[in-house]
């Protein structure tokens, strides 16, 4: 019985172990109380965890435009004061960050979080404090239905969900499995692509989930293996998103495998290497900006923004941090248009947002439609050679 | 049949890299009596400084350079942390091994950053594969089997052959006695923190890239290693591996037999709650040793 008690004990103190981690925040811009009171903007992302790969370029992006904007003497004569929540893509920790920015902070507005999970958090807390979210996170369950005060900039799932079935139409594909990670953005993808393959005439023929720490999934891709399926979709944005292309390589199941659009950051393809090579997913043009055609509507604000961030920062853009580009744009376009901080003047305002050119696509918000972009701000995209590529079929 | 055989060496996989984390549990449990919640830190101590190695040395020499140094590493912290502890309670130092493992994680998410990296693998590439009864398998995992067998059989001979390792096994059965007879108790302890760090550390560079290794990987490792330490029975080395290798087969049959892959670990933790239950001194205990360790 002792024992007993002891594991118990060592077991209770493990899992303190796991969930204790850092509390995060930085600043970017004027400290408080200096003459002409900032404009305080608040944002939340997965900085360090498994959707670091989101967070950390978004983390920067938001930091580089707001320097730039104070830089260049900063909206309506006031500068803006950024205050980044490093998440670790918790949901808890996220609520949690939000009701500070909300409460203590006094933010005006708050972009981000990195992921569905935590957004869907945080979607009521913002509109009952009446706090515009502009989120950074992709699930359609963000928009649909309609948050007086919650928008979002990457293109929705079911977009991504259509792009891919139709890609998969004109290779004649018919049956596939499709994996998926336990996160919310995981879930809502996975129930996006079985809402819509029927109606596409495709067949699901397996649909497993994994954990979204897993380190090996030859054991799902065995089962999608067995039902000898014509294609394999992941859906995930942790890490996994590689292993998927390597074990899948290892196991013999040579199938195309298509991703989500959360495969945009090249580190992906770094990290499984030769087995990356064909990857499809549909993803916005900020990957092939150089493949796009001259006077393309997008072209310019792709380049200015790519060149910047790999000047300032070393690394390569990824669709994450074009995320995080769209979102701080669109909520300080909206303040210098009301003229003010007051919430409800900036919340108009983005809802009034239209034509603005963002990495993600032309942004057209409406009442009805809180992310404001259509079927053609996706393109398929392939990797090869290493390389993200306009998919030519 | 060929699934089966997936399966097999899927669980096999898994189950390998826990008991890589159960070896050097259970090597510091056997002569300290403390439970190092820091171990999974090792691995990816031992996984990132290879990988930073790598980029100026050939693979071998940086998988050896991060054992050598992770093995110091382990040194220094009992040196720090415990040596000079007046009197502790095992509860006392394994919740230093807590502080540590968070503080190690910390450092490591500054020295590095927060970015997913990994070995590149020490056979053939990401898609090379061996087929073994119709079942493909990355020549990686065989690394990995091959160095847990390695390990295993080192640290046998090691512990049952030489004098230090048989004075090593005396601070387990009983210290005091361990003491009169002459054995430095501190240094021994020492030596089993820089074993296991070095084991900790090589295991972790063979899953690299399998895996991937990332500051923040070691706590899952922890958890999973310390079940399957459990379940061979704790202060044993070889029954421990037998764990792992049982915890990691019973999660992929799990999603064989139908169970959602994202409720493994669920698997692994059912069958570690059935085993405290029904022997707590493990499946492959046969008592003594744990009636050793109660006394301390």
């Amino acid at each position: 019985m002792k024992t007993l008690a002891k594991c118990a004990l060592v077991l209770g103190l493990a899992a303190a172990m796991v969930s204790c981690r850092k509390k995060t925040s930085e600043v970017t811009g004027p400290p408080v109380g200096q003459p002409g009171k900032p404009i305080v903007i608040g944002a939340l992302f997965a900085v360090t965890g498994p959707a670091s790969f989101l967070g950390a370029p978004e983390k920067k992006t938001a930091e580089m435009i707001v320097d730039q904007i104070n830089a260049a003497g900063g909206v309506n004569g006031r500068l803006i004061q950024l205050i980044v929540k490093d998440t670790g893509g918790s949901p808890e920790k996220c609520i949690s960050f939000t009701r500070q920015l909300i409460d203590e902070n006094k933010v005006c507005a708050i972009i981000g979080p990195s992921t569905s999970g935590e957004t869907m958090g945080i979607k009521n807390i913002c509109e009952t404090a009446k706090v515009p979210l502009v989120s950074c996170a992709a699930a359609e369950v963000i928009v649909n239905p309609v948050a007086k005060y919650v928008f979002k900039t990457p293109q929705k799932d079911s977009q991504a969900a259509t792009w891919i079935f139709r890609t998969m139409k004109t290779m004649g594909i018919k049956k596939i499995g499709i994996v998926s990670g336990n996160t919310g953005f995981g879930k809502a993808g996975k129930n996006q692509l079985e809402k819509l393959a029927p109606e596409m005439g495709i067949e699901v023929l397996a649909s497993e989930v994994y954990d979204k720490r897993a380190t090996d999934l030859t054991d799902v891709l065995a089962k999608l293996k067995a039902k000898n399926v014509q294609a394999v979709v992941n859906w995930s944005i942790v890490p996994a998103q590689s292993i998927v292309a390597k074990n899948m390589k290892q196991i013999g199941l040579n199938v195309p495998l298509f991703q989500s659009h959360g495969f945009g950051n090249i580190k992906y393809v770094e990290q499984a290497g030769e087995a990356a090579e064909g990857t499809l997913f549909p993803g916005g043009r900020l990957l092939v900006v150089g493949s796009l055609p001259n006077g393309h509507p997008q072209k310019a604000v792709l380049e200015a923004y790519k060149t910047e961030y790999e000047d300032r920062y070393h690394e390569a853009v990824s669709t994450f941090g074009g995320h995080a580009y769209d979102a701080i744009n669109i909520v300080v376009n909206a303040i210098r248009k009301a003229g003010s901080d007051d919430r409800d003047k900036i919340r108009d305002a983005i809802e009034n947002t239209k034509g603005f050119v963002g990495t993600g696509g032309v942004f057209n918000f409406s009442p009805e439609d809180h992310n404001g972009l259509t079927l053609d701000a996706f393109e398929m995209l392939t990797v090869k050679n290493g390389k993200f590529e306009l998919y030519r079929p | 049949m060929s699934q089966i055989v997936q399966f097999f060496f899927s669980g096999l996989t898994l189950g390998s890299i826990y008991a890589v984390v159960a070896l050097g549990f259970n090597l510091i449990y056997s002569t300290t009596g403390i439970l190092n919640f820091a171990q999974g830190e090792f691995l990816m101590l031992g996984g990132m400084t290879a990988v930073t190695l790598a980029r100026f040395t050939p693979i071998p020499v940086a998988v050896v350079g991060a054992v050598v140094i992770v093995t110091l590493c382990g040194g220094v912290l009992e040196i720090l942390f415990f040596r000079r502890l007046r009197r502790p309670t095992v509860l006392q130092m394994i919740i230093i091994t807590i502080g540590l493992s968070i503080v190690i994680r910390e450092v490591a998410l500054h020295v590095w950053d927060e970015k997913v990296r990994s070995l590149s693998y020490f056979t053939g590439n990401e898609c090379s594969s061996v087929r073994v009864l119709g079942a493909g398998i990355s020549p990686q995992v065989f690394w990995v089997l091959g160095t847990v067998a390695l390990v295993v059989l080192l640290l046998h001979l090691f512990l049952h052959r030489s004098l230090v390792g048989r004075a090593m096994r005396a601070c387990a059965s009983n210290p005091e006695a361990a003491m009169l007879a002459g054995i430095n108790t501190g240094r021994m302890r020492t030596l089993a923190f820089m074993l296991s760090a070095g084991i900790g550390a090589l295991g972790g560079c063979v899953i690299s890239p399998i895996t991937m290794t990332q500051y923040d990987s070691g706590a899952g490792l922890a958890i999973k290693g310390f079940a399957a330490a459990m379940l061979g029975g704790l202060g044993r080395p070889m029954p421990g591996v037998l764990g792992g290798l049982l915890v990691g087969l019973a999660e992929a049959f799990s999603v064989y037999f139908g169970m959602p892959a994202a409720y493994k670990d669920a698997t692994a933790f059912g069958i570690l709650v059935a085993v405290l239950f029904v022997r707590p001194q493990g499946l492959f205990s046969s008592g003594e040793l744990q009636a050793g360790a109660q006394e301390r």
